[in-house]
């Protein structure tokens, strides 16, 4: 075991866990916070995206002891002010979702790209790593559309 | 017994801890080794995390030749402007996975988990890379092009780390190919790849080039063979047809879940009839 601080959604976090613990495991079971989902677990699917020191990466394929002093947002963290992020109202405005496995992941990697339109050529590209298995990924992509106008 | 982890914070800790003959696994962006924990393919071990190394941290820097720390990532790559210089790095990048695994993977990583469906490396290896590898012992530097023996099989002993890529500036004048084929646009493994590069004459003779293959042997395939077949010749149609047809004794692919030896022959010639008919 190891002990690991962190922020989550901009509060502090202690836990200890085994050092190759994955960040979906803790924060799922140590931290509650189960907006986050478990897909596939080999990191072909996205469901488990989060956003560490701004950057998307997939919480099964990060072990506890590389997020040492990290900063992570997960989907509870995106309205944290009591507000609705512009991609979330859309999913809701537009059906992007169905079943809700995949839309933690696909509404943060939607975020990201809004906010970081140069490192992806487009939509489909900046969502390539997020994978629906209801919706036919039309109303996502009308979803995000409509965010980003 | 589980899974355990070493974090050194000084390359001498770090390099010290791989010459103390315990077997330890590097541990960079951990986008492949926590695919093989979870699938339960890795037998338990010590990890080597190296996210607090100094001298590993992820830097590009250009003094002549184009450094990548051991910890440099797709993402540092694709967003810096040495892609300009190193195009064939930003495509690449791409074709890895998703911008999450973009965001952690390295590139020295990629080199050492040393899969022969690599996207990252075939690209390396056409520009040339040359590999740091740092123990307690010594300090040596290695051709990429010349790392790879067998499947999974390189010239890294234990208590080496890679410490860092070079790659040298590529001169005016050179053409870059990378053509990944794949189930899918994104999120696929290839099942053949072609990372070309070309610098022809004024009168469109190859003055040098390099063809690097991925999926269609153990390991990523530079065909010098091939490549020696076309220098110094100019690209008729009959040279570029004679490249396409050597190629096929270089290269060794086989059937499996991905594709089959047939498949993979035939695109890989194609392929090189593709570059070649820039």
């Amino acid at each position: 075991m190891m002990r690991v601080s962190f922020t989550v959604n901009g509060k502090d976090h202690e836990v200890a866990a085994p050092p190759m613990k994955r960040l979906l495991d803790v924060l799922r079971d140590d931290l509650a916070l189960t907006g986050v989902k478990e897909g596939c677990g080999e990191g072909e699917c996205g469901a488990c995206t989060v956003v560490m020191d701004g950057l998307l990466v997939l919480s099964c394929l990060v072990p506890i002891c590389q997020v040492e002093g990290k900063h992570v947002t997960t989907i509870e963290g995106l309205a944290a002010s009591g507000h609705l992020h512009t991609v979330q109202k859309a999913f809701l405005e537009n059906g992007g979702a169905q079943c809700g496995i995949c839309t933690p992941g696909m509404i943060l990697s939607a975020a990201y790209y809004l906010d970081h339109p140069d490192e992806a050529r487009d939509i489909r590209e900046a969502l390539a790593g997020n994978q629906c298995r209801c919706t036919g990924y039309t109303r996502i992509f009308e979803s995000i559309k409509a965010a980003s106008s | 017994m589980s899974f355990q982890v070493v974090t050194p914070y000084s390359l001498d800790e770090a390099l010290g801890a791989l010459a103390s003959g315990e077997k330890l696994v590097p541990l960079a962006g951990a986008t492949d080794l926590m695919v093989y924990m979870e699938a339960g393919t890795l037998a338990p071990c010590r990890f080597l995390n190296l996210q607090e190394l100094d001298e590993l941290k992820p830097t590009l820097s250009v003094n002549g030749s184009l450094t990548l720390g051991a910890m440099t990532t797709y993402r540092d790559v694709r967003v810096s402007p040495i892609r300009e210089q190193f195009p064939m790095l930003a495509w690449a990048a791409r074709e890895v996975g998703a911008l999450a695994i973009q965001s952690r993977g390295t590139w020295a990583g990629n080199v050492a988990n040393a899969s022969p469906a690599a996207d990252g490396v075939p690209a390396l290896m056409a520009y040339d890379a040359e590999i740091d590898l740092w123990s307690k012992k010594e300090r040596r530097r290695v051709p990429l092009a010349k790392f790879y023996r067998g499947y999974k099989e390189m010239d890294r002993r234990p208590d080496e780390l890679i410490a860092a890529l070079h790659l040298p500036l590529p001169q005016p004048g050179w053409v870059d190919y990378y053509r990944k084929v794949g189930t899918r646009r994104f999120q696929a493994i290839s099942k053949t790849l072609l990372a070309g590069r070309i610098l022809l004459d004024a009168d469109r003779a190859v003055r040098d080039i390099r063809m690097v293959f991925a999926s269609i042997a153990p390991y990523t395939l530079r065909a010098v063979q091939t490549e020696a077949i076309v220098r110094g010749r100019e690209l008729t149609p009959e040279v570029i047809e004679e490249a396409a047809q050597a190629i096929q004794d270089e290269i060794h692919p086989i059937d499996d879940i991905r594709s089959t030896e047939t498949y993979r022959r035939r695109v890989t010639s194609n392929l090189v009839r593709d570059f070649l008919s820039l």
